[in-house]
């Protein structure tokens, strides 16, 4: 398996640190991955987007201008991404950020109000867990395990007492996902 | 401190570090810079003062740092910097103080774009720099180019290992993508750092104390230029030895491949998945990675190139590289280049264009 992911947003919304665990996350499947930030001076409200790449086999190119899937959390992002995605591929965004929905008809598009499930779990941190969730729903690349085993490996221990409201955030991410 | 042989996921500067504490490193001295700050953070995280007994000092400018490690490796110690392209440029003069003196040290590089401050994305635009000496004088130094992390930590030991063989000093010249990258990798087994007897034993030139032994002169200055025609041969004999005996490179799909591509670091991850999608089209093309940029691979090239129609050179540069495969490869073997400058990096799809439209005409 191959599978070839942006994940764009603000900064500040937990791109990259979702990013990370979803690489984690595959890192304990035993898979090959890489990921690569688009860095910059970035700041919380400036665009952030991360690339990440799940394969079985060893990865070349840790730069793509195409994706299988897209992860995508404000206006700006779509504007960008929307056409990157290979047709047959997949595009989940977060309604809260999305004034102009996606268009395309020749990709999966899904759904998910995680801004608004966040605010009402009292969990805004968890936005990005919520997403996540969302995203492993409809491509089921690691397992749930596998995520809150990478959350043990890469969060401090002093912050450990929070992995079950991640758990709580990831589940409620693959409730919430809808098909447009 | 990570468990040996785990497997883990890290940033190319990240492993830099664990790398460097891991080799029996002495000191790290530096100043931040993007993209390759997290060198500097992941030591002070790691606190191996505390550990390993390797100094970490944050100096006051890259001018301090490098002539830290002039005054450290001096002393036979396994010391560093790392910086990005501006202050790389800054440790030029006591770059080649080192070469001068023969004194060993290893620098590491992530580029950026420039010229001047430049920009803070990656590039490849210092390869003149690194393999040209960078400094005023005749001399080179060993550059390894890693293409991944696991190459970033790897390299790490190989180029202290290279500087104390031939005393001189050893750039690591990665770039903003190898360095701000997360991958899988496993970090080097863990080697302890040197003892002093040791140091006396295996560093017989260094500043270690007069006792029992004649006095050792380490300096890059004479006012004789009779002998100092005779060190400048001596170096350059040195530098015979090194494009004899530790040229490194690695070749991809070369096998019945009737063109080539010459690139290195990240450029060459880039034009790996070019490759790729390529030989989804039918259309079969070989890569040669330089591993070492000097020593440079000038034979293997030769030698392919002699049963290659054309090699493009890919570089995040306007074309720098493509100078040493031109003086490679055999006669009538065209060489054109592709480049992205200023910190802009080319997509895998933007190659197969090049590679259409330039080297497959």
């Amino acid at each position: 398996m191959k599978e070839e992911i942006i994940i764009a947003g603000f900064g500040g919304q937990g791109v990259l640190s979702m990013g990370k665990i979803l690489a984690y996350s595959a890192l304990m499947e035993g898979r090959e991955v890489t990921w690569m930030p688009a860095y910059g001076p970035e700041q919380r409200g400036g665009t952030a987007n991360v690339t990440v790449i799940i394969s079985d086999q060893s990865i070349s190119s840790p730069i793509l201008s195409t994706f299988d899937t897209a992860v995508i959390l404000n206006q700006p992002s779509l504007e960008r991404f929307e056409p990157a995605i290979r047709p047959g591929g997949t595009l989940i965004y977060d309604e809260y950020g999305i004034c102009k929905p996606p268009t395309r008809k020749d990709i999966s598009i899904y759904r998910i109000n995680a801004m608004d499930a966040a605010a009402e779990m009292q969990n805004v941190k968890g936005f990005n867990m919520i997403v996540l969730g969302g995203l492993l729903k409809v491509r089921p690349l690691v397992t749930i395990e596998n995520v809150l085993q990478a959350l043990r490996k890469t969060l401090p221990e002093r912050h450990h007492h929070l992995i079950p409201m991640n758990e709580e955030a990831l589940r409620k991410g693959m409730e919430i996902i809808k098909p447009i | 401190m990570v468990k040996e042989s785990e497997t883990i996921l890290l940033k190319g500067n990240e492993a830099i570090a664990h790398a460097a504490i891991r080799c029996g490193c002495d000191g790290y001295f530096g100043y931040p810079i993007t993209p390759q700050s997290e060198i500097l953070e992941t030591l002070a995280l790691e606190k191996p003062w505390e550990t390993t007994g390797m100094v970490v000092v944050q100096a006051e400018s890259e001018l301090a740092s490098i002539n830290m490690v002039y005054g450290g490796g001096a002393v036979g110690k396994r010391v560093m910097t790392s910086s990005s392209s501006p202050g790389v440029a800054l440790m030029q003069e006591g770059i080649t103080y080192m070469a001068g003196a023969e004194i060993p040290g290893v620098i590491v590089n992530v580029q950026r774009g420039g010229p001047g401050l430049g920009t803070i994305q990656p590039s490849q635009s210092d390869y003149y720099q690194a393999t040209r000496g960078g400094g005023n004088g005749d001399y080179n130094i060993i550059v390894l180019a890693p293409a991944s992390v696991q190459e970033m930590a790897d390299f790490m030991d190989l180029a202290f290992t290279l500087a104390f063989r031939y005393r001189m000093p050893a750039m690591i010249l990665s770039d903003g993508i190898i360095g701000q990258m997360m991958e899988k990798m496993v970090l080097p087994p863990f080697k302890p750092r040197r003892t002093d007897e040791e140091v006396k034993r295996e560093c017989p030139w260094a500043a270690t104390g007069r006792s029992g032994r004649e006095k050792n002169f380490l300096t890059s200055l004479s006012l004789d230029p009779a002998w100092m025609e005779e060190h400048n041969k001596h170096l350059q004999a040195k530098y015979e030895t090194i494009r004899q005996t530790e040229v490194r490179f690695e070749t991809y799909n070369t096998e019945g491949a009737d063109y080539l591509i010459v690139a290195f670091g990240s450029a060459a991850r880039i034009a790996q998945k070019s490759i790729e999608i390529c030989r989804e089209e039918g259309l079969h093309i070989g890569m040669l990675r330089p591993i070492t940029l000097w020593p440079f691979p000038t034979q293997a090239i030769r030698q392919l190139s002699e049963r290659m129609k054309a090699i493009m050179c890919l570089e995040i540069n306007a074309g720098q590289m493509v100078d040493d495969v031109r003086l490679s490869v055999a006669e009538g073997c065209p060489v054109c280049h592709y480049g992205r400058m200023g910190g802009m990096v080319p997509t895998p799809e933007e190659i197969v264009q090049q590679i259409k439209s330039q080297l497959i005409k």
